[in-house]
């Protein structure tokens, strides 16, 4: 079952593209754990293909329980969660193994996802469970570590790399789906400078939506044009980056600092 | 207790082997519905992951010492503790798992007296443990005390329980005519001793975790409170902070991360659960001095079973068994046989004590170390003193 | 504490042991100690045959034979208990150095000694030439169910890290003034054992939906097809073969 987003659908959002469904839209989403701790509490976000968007906020705002909805597990909650016209529906098992192949989710820690022995084995995990066997599978796992620079450790077990080389593996993994959007979960947290600036390159060169869920404010400025907060549970601001990181009464109500020294106004934006 | 090789005979290792292996196979499927957890759709996935993690912390747990006193430690099994906190499925898969890769990898185990050591340490230990577990707290009010009571009674009865088994497996198959029903004595006392310190163990465990997370006790899951909606403007930047989205909700009173339905009863029960446990303790000791008088030979036979049983304990109640691995630790001191009935009802009366000092402390709301405390813990230490520095028998 | 991890077996090589796929060893070391334990103990020649084979294995896996003794340390504790037999044990007693020892007890021991020793001797030979990964290859080739081949080795996978939690959490204990030194301290303690299964409960579930998050719905693709050749085999077959031999040998002379 496929539940395509129809034109009834109430669309207010103006960055909406016609052309393409956007590749997440979420709508009134509220979920609480099993232990009863409440962490979403309807939250609405749309973000347009091949965009890259900074999802700010504090430590314990629900960010990587709203991560876990966008691919389907955690459900059982209120609202929607729909990507690329997709809808996320745990009772349809057809549907929920292409959103996860369609969003790709780096988690926090590389230890979590880099499970299988070997670098190679854990990058074609992902494409062998889609189908994917042989020479097609071995090309699709060199392209993907070309893409994060990591092809000459193919055969080296995960836990004999580095935290910045496990990082870009982890994006490895999930870039061997060839993911529609690409959620990033505290991308920056333990790195160097040189690991995150080397992670900051590979991003920038992808040609895909990248959702980055993160409380290192530069990085999303660096990374990303929009951004949106969300605090305690729901989203508090949405917009243009620089503009919401320069709007410091919204930054102190929401806890989110720059660090020392850093002035959003005079960094000049790869992107911009 | 990790049986070598040659321990038993050919039939009674293969014999052993089937049960295990039949088992293991059976835990693999009842496994799935054990770690279905909340979404009842992704059952068989989860088996792998977190049966391999709970195998991981069993690995690692039996790496933490619990010092007894003197230089001797102890450490936990693990069979009524991965039993209780995530099932007697996952629990047989965790222990035959850390089983077969201690004898694969760390040559501890024969090959051949795997199925044997899977049948004991893996099977007896964690069904027994769990049947007793279930009937008592059927059986006691539902309470969270009522959980602790029973992982301490469960635990302490698992051990004997394994080593009744491994005695009945040796008058299947042993290779040497030692006196049974005195083998049978010994290792029942020895090993009630060696339940007491894993059943406090797995007791203080089981209720670390109750208290941060009841819904990963595998017997206490299952709590969970409606959703809030919460609906706020979106504030664009510039126009400065929206209103808290949370002073916008109506029900904010009773939304939020409310804490967790705070457990009440606990201080009552807490006494009552080491009432419980003072209570298992002094029978224990009881038992083990009957045992203990019992045998009428004097003490040059009593030290001779309790030799059998003193071995057997090193792997219980004596060094990490990765210490084993390391060559340093091998030569550490071992309770020599007639002593180690001595110590054992010491440290029981020790235990008993510390148990009762904790039931005080409790009483008095005191959560510092109480002077009470000196005295038994001394008298724990000056046991163990006597037995430490006993030379071991051989090696 | 459990410095286990620095005493793991595996010694690298490029012997021929080294080389023979997992599984024919795991197999022949399984029918090698399977046939040792099936010997008489009566026949004590059979049991220094079998020594000469395991070392004849060792010799052509060029593992140091210190590496290979100390690693047999394990069993001491076995040894603590074979020498107590002989004090024990019923039966027809003999007078042996002034004391009464017991016939069977006497074979008793013996019987553990040897068999013990060989099978640890064979099972440390095994761990010393062969991969963590490749055992477990091997345990899936000989048709161990997957399931359990993947809990095995996602304990490995984790095994450190937890390992090294623990390690982290000690510690946090010792720079904060807590020293373990008796039955009082547990409490403390089993706070580290749950907090420690917590942190391992809420890791599994964790890599569980990493893996769910990359499509895994419940198998893992099969992503080894090495077999061994029947070269291998035959050579792998070459030590329970010569055992088997004298095994029989044993019981024809008995």
């Amino acid at each position: 079952m496929v539940d395509t987003v129809t034109a009834a659908d109430p669309r207010t959002d103006p960055r909406d593209e016609p052309a393409a469904p956007p590749s997440l839209e979420v709508r009134g989403l509220a979920y609480a754990y099993p232990d009863g701790h409440q962490a979403l509490f309807g939250v609405d976000l749309t973000v347009a293909r091949g965009e890259r968007v900074a999802l700010l906020g504090p430590n314990g705002a629900g960010k990587t329980t709203l991560v876990l909805h966008l691919n389907g597990i955690l459900t059982g909650g209120a609202g929607s969660v729909t990507v690329a016209g997709l809808r996320v529906d745990p009772a349809d098992r057809g549907a929920l193994a292409e959103i996860r192949r369609r969003v790709g989710v780096v988690f926090q820690d590389p230890d979590d996802q880099l499970f299988m022995p070997t670098v190679r084995e854990d990058v074609a995990f992902g494409p062998a469970n889609a189908g994917l066997r042989g020479a097609e599978l071995a090309a699709r796992v060199h392209e993907a570590l070309a893409l994060v620079g990591m092809e000459e450790y193919a055969d080296r077990p995960p836990h004999h790399l580095s935290f910045g080389q496990r990082r870009r593996v982890a994006v490895a993994t999930v870039l061997a789906m060839r993911p529609e959007i690409l959620v990033l979960d505290e991308p920056s947290s333990n790195l160097d400078p040189a690991s995150r600036r080397e992670l900051a390159d590979i991003l920038r060169s992808l040609d895909v939506t990248v959702l980055m869920v993160t409380h290192d404010l530069p990085y999303a400025l660096e990374l990303c044009p929009r951004s949106v907060v969300l605090s305690e549970g729901v989203i508090a601001a949405d917009g243009p980056t620089r503009d919401l990181l320069c709007d410091e009464a919204l930054m102190r109500a929401h806890r989110l600092e720059l660090p020392f020294g850093f002035d959003p106004r005079s960094v000049t934006l790869p992107h911009a | 207790m990790h049986v070598p090789d040659g321990f038993l005979n050919a039939p009674v290792s293969v014999a052993t082997g089937a049960v295990a292996a039949a088992a293991v196979a059976v835990s693999l499927r009842g496994a799935r519905r054990e770690l279905a957890g909340t979404a009842a759709y992704h059952g068989a996935e989860r088996t792998a992951p977190l049966a391999g993690l709970v195998a991981a912390f069993v690995f690692a747990v039996q790496m933490l010492n619990f010092p007894v006193g003197a230089g001797t430690s102890g450490h936990l099994m693990g069979g009524a503790l991965a039993a209780i906190l995530v099932g007697p499925y996952t629990g047989v898969l965790a222990l035959s798992v850390v089983l077969l890769m201690q004898a694969l990898l760390f040559a501890d185990g024969g090959l051949t007296a795997l199925g044997t050591n899977i049948t004991l340490i893996g099977i007896v230990t964690v069904v027994v443990s769990y049947a007793v577990f279930r009937a008592l707290v059927r059986v006691l009010p539902r309470r969270r005390g009522s959980v602790t009571a029973a992982a301490f009674v469960s635990a302490l009865l698992s051990v004997p329980a394994a080593a009744a088994v491994f005695t009945g497996l040796y008058a299947l198959g042993g290779t040497a005519e030692v006196p049974l029903g005195k083998v049978l004595t010994a290792m029942l006392g020895v090993h009630t001793l060696i339940g007491v310190g894993e059943a406090l163990i797995t007791t203080a465990t089981v209720g670390a975790v109750l208290a941060v997370r009841p819904d990963l006790v595998y017997a206490a899951r299952g709590l969970a409170r409606p959703l809030v909606l919460r609906s706020g403007p979106v504030a664009t930047p510039g126009s400065g902070p929206a209103p808290r989205a949370t002073a916008a909700t109506s029900t904010d009173s009773a939304a939020g991360p409310a804490p967790a339905p705070a457990p009440a009863a606990r201080p009552a029960s807490a006494r009552k659960v080491w009432a419980g446990g003072l209570a298992a303790t002094l029978l224990c000791a009881g038992v083990v001095s009957f045992y203990a008088s019992a045998a009428p030979d004097g003490l040059e036979k009593v030290a001779g079973e309790y030799g059998i049983s003193s071995q057997e304990e090193e792997h219980g109640l004596a060094d990490s068994p990765l210490a084993d691995y390391g060559v340093a630790s091998i030569a550490d001191e071992r309770l020599s046989g007639g002593l180690a009935g001595l110590i054992g009802v010491g440290t029981t009366l020790a235990a008993g004590a510390g148990v009762l000092v904790a039931v005080r402390r409790r009483g008095n709301a005191g959560a510092a170390g109480a002077p009470a405390a000196e005295g038994s813990g001394g008298r724990a230490e000056n046991a163990e003193d006597g037995a430490g520095r006993t030379p071991a028998g051989s090696a | 504490m459990g410095s286990g991890h620095a005493h793991r077996l595996y010694r690298h090589g490029h012997s021929p042991v080294h080389r023979l796929p997992a599984h024919t060893k795991i197999a022949a070391v399984l029918a090698f100690v399977l046939t040792v334990v099936a010997t008489p103990r009566e026949a004590v020649w059979a049991f220094g045959a079998y020594a000469l084979l395991l070392a004849a294995v060792a010799a052509l896996s060029r593992v140091p034979a210190r590496h290979l003794l100390t690693r047999m340390l394990i069993e001491v504790p076995f040894v603590a208990f074979a020498v107590l037999m002989p004090f024990v044990a019923e039966g027809p007693r003999v007078e042996a150095l002034g004391m009464s020892l017991s016939e069977s007890g006497l074979w008793g021991a013996w019987n553990v000694l040897a068999k013990g020793t060989l099978g640890v001797a064979a099972s440390v030979l095994l761990a010393s030439t062969t991969e963590l990964r490749e055992i477990l290859l091997g345990l899936q080739r000989l048709r161990m169910p997957p399931l359990l081949v993947q809990i095995a080795s996602f304990m490995l996978r984790y095994g450190d890290v937890i390992t090294d939690e623990m390690r982290r959490m000690r510690l946090a204990r010792l720079s904060r003034g807590f020293t373990a030194r008796g039955v009082r301290q547990w409490g403390v303690l089993a706070k580290t054992a749950g907090a420690l299964f917590i942190r391992a409960y809420e890791r599994g579930e964790r890599v569980h939906l990493a893996m769910l998050s990359r499509g895994y719905t419940g198998t893992m693709p099969a992503t080894d097809e090495t077999a061994a050749t029947r070269a291998q085999w035959t050579s792998a077959a070459a030590l329970p073969l010569a055992a088997l031999a004298v095994c029989l040998m044993g019981w024809w002379t008995l």
